[in-house]
């Protein structure tokens, strides 16, 4: 199957609408803001289960007069399952939690079961966003650092943006959609930040082959020939990749729901960007078989 | 590419084989077998609490200051320093002095230094002090004072919740130091978490002082169990540092639950004392600032032992009694992060996990051979090698699995597929070029070397990161997908491409085709 599809010839319209996106989701994240949970907010996050049917506002209403700050129920999963979260104000209560069961067992004349139970501090919480917000700095910097010293700086360049753009949509949708981002979901833009750069270098690296191979055409027609080559590859990756995903999606629970959904979001977003995102800033740069060679000397001399 | 030697051969299925027979040790249902390593089951899958606890040294600080006040002040004295204005703050006692420079001399002598020791350890004083206006001075401990403290009080409060936690009985409790503030508690299978969070969360002073009206040391006013106001001499009587035991018990005239304690020789005489003094009195005894029961002493008490009584009910006698025998903690400890799974929720999980992981599997199998054919059944076989070996290292490591950690294996399930898939596109194109398949081959596997390569090391990259600064269930995560992509760089390098030479060499110069 020879593929030749001109993707050159649709970069600009890609690009403009990466823009639009990646500005909208700058927007959003600044305005709207991210639905933290309690993993980097601080608070208190009960899974409970009743025995008999009970409705998601009988829960909030025998809360609320608890002076907890402010509550959040929904339903979760099952039927008579909820996830309940408190914003807990005074946090030094160490019987917060059997004085909530004890509330809630006798107003909803039901036997209540908390299946989960996550209490995260305020001053813990704080550390877990710095912490987390390090991971992923320093994530982007360590592959920053290994392309650079594996191509030119103009491919890490373009695949530190095309990153950008897609951690940057990813979160923009969590927040257009207002989905909770906690401790999993950070593992899940890292794992996200690994994958499409690993999609990237895939492309980069038939670039840089093509670029040696055919020292006379231009890194636009390079970069077509380079994509349609490796598209293939780059479509049945993303394919069973997605079938893992979309299968934990779907079977693997209600906690993994969250972990696997921005996965799949970031696999389609990153393989996008592979093509329509990281090749293009190569043609920005003008980068050329001399591009190349000028840096081999550099290093042989 | 293609030619192995025998030797070559032979340690690559040595290799597979070596580690993936510890991923059968999980399958063992017995414990008694030669090897007991096994993959651990996180807590969120076996249900159990993960308990961060903190301690708050300001309490402790400021008894330690006060500790200093009387050896301070016979210092002055005995070296003839007038001293004026002598103040107790919170964290420093301040006061006026007119020899500052004869002060600082004997403060940091190093020589039987009593009020303000060197701490060899860190070279440093415990104390320091700082010059203020008018002569007056703030003596205050010193950054490696507090350290000292600090460390010593962690170190206790460990022992100590350990202590409390073996005495509960959960199997296999980890009880772990984390930064310098924080104890990390784990309880796999906890049934109630509750009651050890209520056990942890008393430091359990116990006091017991005289009910008296004045006294030289001063009083307080405590309300007692029945709801008086009492005053209660500030003087300690006896503290919770002497007992050496403590146990439930039922008094039996009125069937009450009770705790009965023994005190050790010191506190068997000063307790024979005061009683044998103080006949007609009554005595208070005090946890953590609140009177249990103050009752009127009888006859003197020289044997020993003595017994409580304060309303319990059975199950708060058992839990002072644990209190009391574990000792007291040095400082109140803070819950700051606290995670706990039910049992039947940690089966739901695996449960799900595990469908999934199946499930997801079996697509990419099939996916795969339909695309491959012959050589997909190459990378199919590769995909399980790689599953193996996976579940194997962990078992090697004793590594935890989390449920991150079996999304993990998922994402690897999918992402190892592309080492191959990478290979065998390259082959392809190759094929186009290339009239020899066996050259095709060769080159094809050498080209996408270096892609494989890059690719996969990014997304160690990633994990490895993600090991270091994640906590808790991204660790779990973290390791499944680091260990996964070394797996899938062995299988697909050396299994696959061996498989894949068997095939192509048997067929020699017929038509190899991939799908």
């Amino acid at each position: 199957m020879i593929k030749n599809i001109n993707f050159v010839s649709k970069f600009k319209k890609a690009n403009f609408f990466s823009i639009v996106f990646f500005i909208l989701s700058i927007i959003f994240i600044s305005f709207k803001g991210l639905n933290y949970g309690i993993d980097f907010k601080g608070g208190t996050l009960i899974e409970l289960r009743t025995e008999k049917t009970v409705e998601a506002y009988s829960i909030r209403n025998s809360l609320s007069t608890m002076d907890l700050g402010d509550i959040n129920v929904k339903k979760f999963g099952k039927e008579g399952d909820f996830l309940v979260k408190v914003e807990q104000k005074n946090t030094t209560n160490n019987n917060l939690i059997p004085e909530i069961k004890e509330k809630l067992t006798n107003n909803l004349n039901s036997a209540v079961d908390f299946r989960r139970v996550e209490n995260v501090g305020p001053k813990v919480s704080s550390e877990l966003l710095e912490s987390s917000v390090i991971a992923i700095s320093l994530a982007l910097a360590a592959m920053l650092f290994y392309i650079w010293v594996r191509f030119e700086w103009q491919f890490s360049v373009g695949s530190i943006i095309a990153l950008f753009h897609d951690v940057v949509i990813t979160l923009g949708i969590f927040s257009v959609l207002s989905l909770e981002i906690n401790l999993s979901i950070i593992a899940a833009v890292l794992t996200i930040v690994g994958y499409s750069m690993n999609d990237t270098v895939v492309i980069y690296d038939r670039i840089r082959e093509n670029l040696f191979k055919y020292t006379k055409i231009s890194i636009s027609d390079i970069s077509n020939l380079s994509i349609n080559e490796t598209l293939s590859r780059t479509i049945i990756t993303s394919a069973t990749t997605l079938l893992a995903l979309v299968s934990i999606y779907i079977l693997g629970g209600e906690i993994l729901r969250g972990f696997s959904f921005a996965m799949i979001l970031g696999v389609i977003i990153g393989t996008y960007s592979s093509i329509f995102v990281a090749s293009p800033i190569l043609k920005f740069f003008k980068v050329s078989y001399k591009t190349l060679e000028k840096e081999e000397e550099k290093i042989v001399p | 590419m293609l030619n192995f030697s025998k030797i070559n051969v032979i340690i690559i299925y040595l290799i597979f084989f070596f580690i993936s027979i510890f991923s059968l040790l999980n399958l063992q249902t017995t414990d008694k077998t030669f090897l007991e390593k096994k993959v651990n089951l996180g807590l969120d899958l076996q249900g159990g609490s993960y308990l961060l606890l903190e301690i708050n040294s300001d309490s402790l600080v400021e008894e330690k200051i006060q500790s200093k006040v009387i050896p301070l002040k016979k210092l002055l004295k005995d070296n003839g320093l007038n001293y004026q204005d002598f103040k107790i703050k919170n964290k420093n006692l301040s006061f006026k002095i007119d020899d500052i420079s004869k002060f600082d001399l004997l403060f940091f002598s190093k020589k039987n230094n009593l009020v303000n020791p060197y701490i060899e350890n860190y070279r440093s004083f415990e104390l320091d002090y700082q010059k203020k206006k008018d002569n007056y001075v703030e003596v205050l401990f010193s950054k490696y004072g507090l350290l000292t403290i600090n460390n010593a009080a962690l170190k206790q409060s460990i022992e100590i919740v350990r202590r409390r936690i073996d005495d509960v009985g959960t199997k296999e409790p980890t009880i772990l130091q984390r930064g310098d503030k924080r104890i990390l508690v784990e309880l796999p299978g906890l049934k109630d978490p509750e009651r050890i969070k209520n056990l942890l969360g008393k430091t359990a002073q116990l006091n017991f002082r005289l009910v008296s009206e004045n006294s030289e040391f001063g009083v307080d006013e405590l309300i007692s169990e029945t709801g008086e106001i009492l005053k209660i001499s500030k003087r300690i009587v006896m503290s919770g540092e002497n007992l050496i035991d403590a146990q439930p018990s039922i008094q039996n005239q009125q069937n009450e639950p009770t705790v009965s304690f023994t005190l050790d020789r010191l506190g068997a005489q000063k307790f024979g004392r005061a009683t044998t003094d103080n006949v007609g009195k009554r005595l208070a005894i005090v946890l953590d600032g609140k009177i249990i029961s103050a009752p009127n002493i009888n006859e003197p008490i020289t044997s020993g032992k003595g017994m409580i009584s304060g309303n319990f009910t059975f199950q708060q006698a058992t839990d002072l009694a644990l209190l009391l025998r574990s000792g007291a903690l040095p400082t109140p400890l803070d819950i700051v992060e606290e995670r706990t799974v039910g049992p039947d929720l940690g089966e739901d999980s695996i449960k799900s996990g595990v469908t999934s992981l199946i499930v997801g599997f079996i697509l990419v199998i099939i996916f795969m051979f339909y695309k491959y054919r012959v050589f997909g059944l190459v990378a199919n076989i590769a995909l399980i090698a790689n599953l193996l070996m996976l579940v194997g290292v962990l078992t090697i490591l004793e590594a935890t699995l989390t449920l991150p950690g079996i999304a993990g294996i998922i994402l690897t399930v999918g992402m190892a597929v592309d080492a191959n898939v990478l290979i065998f596109e390259r082959i392809k194109e190759e094929l186009k070029t290339e009239k020899s398949v066996i050259h095709a081959f060769d080159t094809g596997y050498s080209k996408a070397k270096i892609t494989v390569l890059d690719a996969n090391i990014t997304t160690l990259i990633a994990a490895i990161i993600l090991f270091a600064f994640g906590s808790g269930p991204v660790k779990g995560f973290a390791i499944t997908l680091g260990i996964g992509i070394v797996t899938t760089l062995f299988t697909a390098y050396f299994l696959a491409r061996h498989l894949t030479s068997i095939i192509v060499l048997r067929d020699n110069n017929k038509d190899v085709k991939i799908s």
